[in-house]
């Protein structure tokens, strides 16, 4: 699956599960970014195939109501929807 | 899927305006921060244009009309997130209390079921109800008589705009 790298401090290792029309993964973008930390995302209505297909299967293992954004830090935790608070607490900042 | 295109301010202006109206006309407010619901809007011309239907700009789309029914915006868990969180999903509508400033917006959690649940429900086929039960309460609005099968009125009447404590139990 193609992550699109966002440049920053690496606090944590940070997937962010998008769709490119959602308005709350854009704001979720926005924080990491006010935030400075280092970030990779995937717009997953733009994959197509099977790779859209393993995308999908891989986000349910976070969050099984494949919902955007989701954002799993560290390959061991998942923040569903856009909650700033639990974002930042997820990254201990 | 292909390239939709160039969206223009014209385009998105033209929907904006006919969202706005549809909701005055049948009680349903779109939320106040401009800014945000043109980014919705235009969510919503580029899902009709790649999908050939209005997909919430903030649900994957299958991209089978069939599948999404119920994410065509508005889409059917509106009224319920509406009443329960204040906006639905994407927070295109709000309710008059957001609107006001009184209640937080925040992103709510997700009513639709999820994938497996869906396909699930779908294998399951249709749902027939035993004669003499119903599987809703019917609402009737005293104002109007407008009456629909949900598990709660609306927050307001979609046909004369009359608040939730204006229904009664009907059925």
């Amino acid at each position: 699956m193609k992550l699109t790298h966002v440049d920053g401090e690496h606090k944590k290792n940070l997937v962010l599960y998008t769709l490119s029309t959602c308005v709350w993964c854009k704001k979720s973008k926005t924080l990491l970014s006010d935030l400075h930390v280092a970030y990779d995302y995937v717009n997953l209505d733009e994959l197509t195939g099977e790779e859209r297909d393993r995308a999908i299967e891989e986000l349910k293992q976070w969050n099984p109501k494949c919902s955007f954004p989701s954002l799993v830090v560290d390959n061991g935790t998942c923040v569903v929807g856009y909650d700033e608070k639990k974002i930042r607490e997820a990254l201990e900042l | 899927m292909s390239d939709a295109g160039e969206i223009t301010a014209h385009e998105v202006d033209a929907l904006y305006e006919q969202l706005l109206s549809d909701g005055q006309r049948s009680g349903y407010r779109l939320n106040g921060d401009v800014g945000f619901v043109r980014d919705l809007v235009k969510g919503l011309i580029f899902n009709q244009r790649r999908y050939s239907y209005a997909a919430c700009p903030c649900r994957l789309a299958s991209g089978s009309k069939e599948d999404d029914l119920d994410i065509i915006c508005p889409c059917d868990y509106r009224d319920a997130d509406l009443n329960d969180h204040g906006a639905c999903y994407c927070a295109l509508y709000v309710s008059q209390a957001v609107l006001r400033g009184e209640k937080e917006l925040t992103s709510i959690p997700e009513r639709r079921p999820s994938p497996d649940e869906r396909v699930h429900a779908k294998a399951g086929g249709e749902q027939t109800s035993p004669v003499g039960s119903l599987p809703y309460p019917v609402w009737r609005c005293k104002v109007c008589g407008y009456l629909c099968a949900r598990e709660e009125p609306p927050e307001s009447c979609p046909i004369c705009t009359a608040k939730q404590d204006r229904f009664e139990r009907f059925m």
